[in-house]
């Protein structure tokens, strides 16, 4: 339970609690990774495109920094992926094509994100509800009506809408404004907030947190409506992208067990308390860099999802090795 | 979050109630526990009975309960993992393995069909036990290791068959998940399924609840420190389970195969309907409480909402919609009786 940069100090002093708990070892890792990738990709005769890369990784990795926060506070989030595709349905449903209806559409998804957030975390917090249980139910709730109400793409985003997940200032997309700020400002919420230190932690221990006077429910509960939030923008980018939304694109594009791949990739504990979102960016980047790399080399789809699943475990099995000594043998 | 439970004794004590009555009634009250579900599970049989009386005739019953087999299994084998205190993701996955693989290797060779079912129960062991090794050895929690392992299975079906399942399954593999003993009076057919499921959940009850090893399980989960103290060997007891849950997966997709067919998303789903019924039959996640009859009673109270949904004409999608609220439900309910009875 390290609560990143507790008493703030001096520029260095943040500086290394930011290299502490936030995983710097990873940036280490995502370097070496998109050299060898690099490499790899240029040697075969392949062009290196950062832009893309990164345009990537912003459907996932906005989602997945939301993720980071539910997680970090020992709670988990599986109905990501509902939540993507009922904000893309919606917002195509709602503007239909009508660029006067854009603001209406974004209102009216970011709405339906801010109650499904809340009823994640009252459930969990007030009914007691666990929250692998508590999402997983209010993810087929969401699938059951959602494939009940729609069974193809619905309506349309105007093209001005587009603008989102195609063009940009110079030579950077707004998507990746977004993803930066997104990130910026989550990482800002945990260093230098009440809100993200109490997260922190509810997350090491939530009894303990309880008794030292934080209020625990509050943390948890703004963890899942950030969290959702961060769905709806996911959403929204891939809306943009994809003219119009349908019930699958969210289950499709596997943002539940991806975005808590990325985040355990990154170096957060599953169980919480430990880690940061500077990690889940970079976890987010290296499986972005390895799909380039797989891409490049042609590696056969379904290969691809073998050395993922290794690749995901492999990691998780170095991080539980090196916070081994510190730990008592035994639980 | 589990509420912590402190107060209460890690052994599955609230399913030993004291050393009254016989020791089949102890037994009785062990693997039963007591869970709500069976007023459930009563109440949804009987409107399903009043929509359709043919629901009560031995043949139509057991052909219900021969479709209801591979989720039994399956809630059975996750209970083990599930009271250790750790999950199995992998499942639904290992059952698209056992189908596709079998398909190939037997290729509509019935000679074949009995070495590879061995080769199948081989593969699954293998499964469990890499799950099993993983989180305990390696220290990975078990839902990233059986995520892991989701991935590898799938793909790896996938890149071996490439891309769509090829073989066929012949008449003496198919036969288990389809047909039974036929000429049996009264009830005419008793399907092979039904005897599998009434054998490996017979022996899956008295497992958990009657041998040391059971014991084990409930104090590895409940508290893995005080067990470790007392003598447990925790790492190994929580493999041994990961290998039951698999086999099980095994035995479901084998059944599954003969019932459904080939289809690269036979298991599909499976992971998360298991862990839904064994959750509605009052397991805890986070381990150390659980009782194996009930775990098999969610299960068969999920089939049985699905076949109820149909006889009301709902959409069919709306069954994903109806199994999310009953579990939160019934989850929010077992929550606030343990808070009531503190």
């Amino acid at each position: 339970m390290i609560a990143a940069g507790a008493t703030p100090g001096r520029a260095g002093r943040a500086w290394r609690g930011v290299a502490a708990s936030d995983g710097a070892p990873i940036y280490g890792v995502l370097a070496l990774v998109a050299l060898v990738s690099w490499t790899a990709i240029i040697a075969t005769g392949g062009q290196v495109n950062v832009t893309t890369t990164l345009i990537r990784s912003v459907a996932l990795g906005m989602v997945a920094v939301g993720q980071t926060l539910v997680i970090l506070g020992g709670s988990l989030d599986l109905s990501v992926a509902y939540q993507v595709s009922v904000t893309a349905v919606m917002a195509s449903h709602v503007m239909q094509g009508d660029p006067d209806r854009m603001l209406l559409g974004v209102a009216a998804t970011v709405a339906i994100g801010i109650g499904i957030g809340l009823a994640n975390g009252l459930i969990i917090t007030g009914l007691r509800v666990n929250p692998f249980i508590t999402t997983l139910g209010t993810g087929l709730i969401m699938r059951g009506v959602l494939n009940a109400s729609f069974d193809n793409f619905a309506g349309e985003v105007p093209r001005e809408f587009q603008t989102l997940g195609y063009d940009g200032i110079g030579p950077i997309p707004y998507a990746l404004l977004l993803f930066a700020g997104v990130t910026l400002v989550v990482w800002a919420l945990l260093k230098y907030t009440r809100f993200g230190h109490h997260l922190y932690a509810v997350g090491g221990g939530e009894e303990t947190a309880r008794l030292s006077g934080v209020r625990s429910a509050r943390a948890i509960v703004g963890a899942h409506v950030l969290c959702s939030l961060t769905a709806v923008l996911t959403g929204l980018f891939i809306v943009s992208r994809l003219r119009a939304g349908a019930p699958w694109v969210g289950p499709d594009g596997n943002y539940d067990l991806e975005s808590i791949a990325a985040v355990v990739l990154g170096g957060t504990a599953l169980a919480g308390g430990r880690g940061g979102v500077l990690g889940t960016v970079a976890g987010v980047l290296i499986l972005a860099l390895l799909d380039n790399v797989f891409n490049a080399l042609e590696v056969n789809t379904f290969l691809k999802q073998v050395l993922r699943g290794v690749i995901i475990v492999a990691a998780v099995a170095a991080y539980a090795r090196r916070a081994r000594p510190r730990r008592a043998r035994g639980a | 979050m589990a509420t912590p439970t402190p107060t209460t004794a890690p052994t599955g004590a609230r399913f030993e109630p004291g050393l009254t009555g016989s020791r089949w009634r102890r037994l009785g009250r062990a693997a039963v526990g007591s869970a709500p579900i069976f007023l459930v599970l009563a109440g949804v049989l009987v409107w399903i009975a009043i929509r359709n009386p043919n629901f009560t005739d031995p043949p139509v019953f057991l052909a219900f309960l021969k479709r209801a087999t591979p989720l039994m299994l399956l809630a059975a084998g996750q209970l083990f993992v599930i009271v250790a205190g750790e999950f199995d993701l992998s499942v639904g996955s290992l059952i698209t393995a056992v189908v596709v693989v079998a398909a190939r290797l037997i290729d509509d060779d019935p000679a074949r069909t009995w070495p590879v079912i061995a080769l199948l129960f081989g593969l699954g062991a293998l499964v469990g036990l890499v799950n099993g090794l993983v989180t305990t050895r390696l220290r990975v929690p078990s839902f990233i290791a059986t995520l892991g392992m989701l991935l590898v299975l799938e793909g790896a079906v996938l890149l071996w068959t490439g891309g769509a399942p090829r073989g066929g399954l012949p008449e003496n593999f198919r036969r288990y998940g389809r047909f039974g003993f036929e000429g049996v009076p009264v009830i005419e057919q008793v399907p092979y399924s039904v005897v599998v499921l009434a054998v490996a959940g017979a022996g899956a009850v008295l497992l958990m609840h009657r041998t040391t090893f059971g014991r084990q399980l409930f104090a590895a989960g409940g508290n893995p420190r005080a067990a470790h103290l007392s003598g447990v060997d925790v790492p190994l007891v929580r493999t041994v389970a990961f290998v039951l849950s698999a086999t099980m997966a095994t035995l479901a997709g084998i059944l599954l195969g003969g019932f459904a067919g080939v289809s690269q998303d036979a298991g599909e789903g499976y992971e998360f309907q298991a862990i839904s019924a064994v959750v509605l039959g009052g397991a805890a996640l986070g381990g150390g409480r659980g009782s194996m009859v009930a775990a098999m009673a969610g299960a068969l109270t999920l089939e049985a909402l699905f076949t109820l949904l149909n006889l009301l004409g709902l959409p069919k999608p709306l069954r994903d919609a109806v199994q999310g609220a009953i579990i939160i439900g019934a989850v929010a309910y077992a929550a606030y009786r343990l808070r009531r009875s503190r």
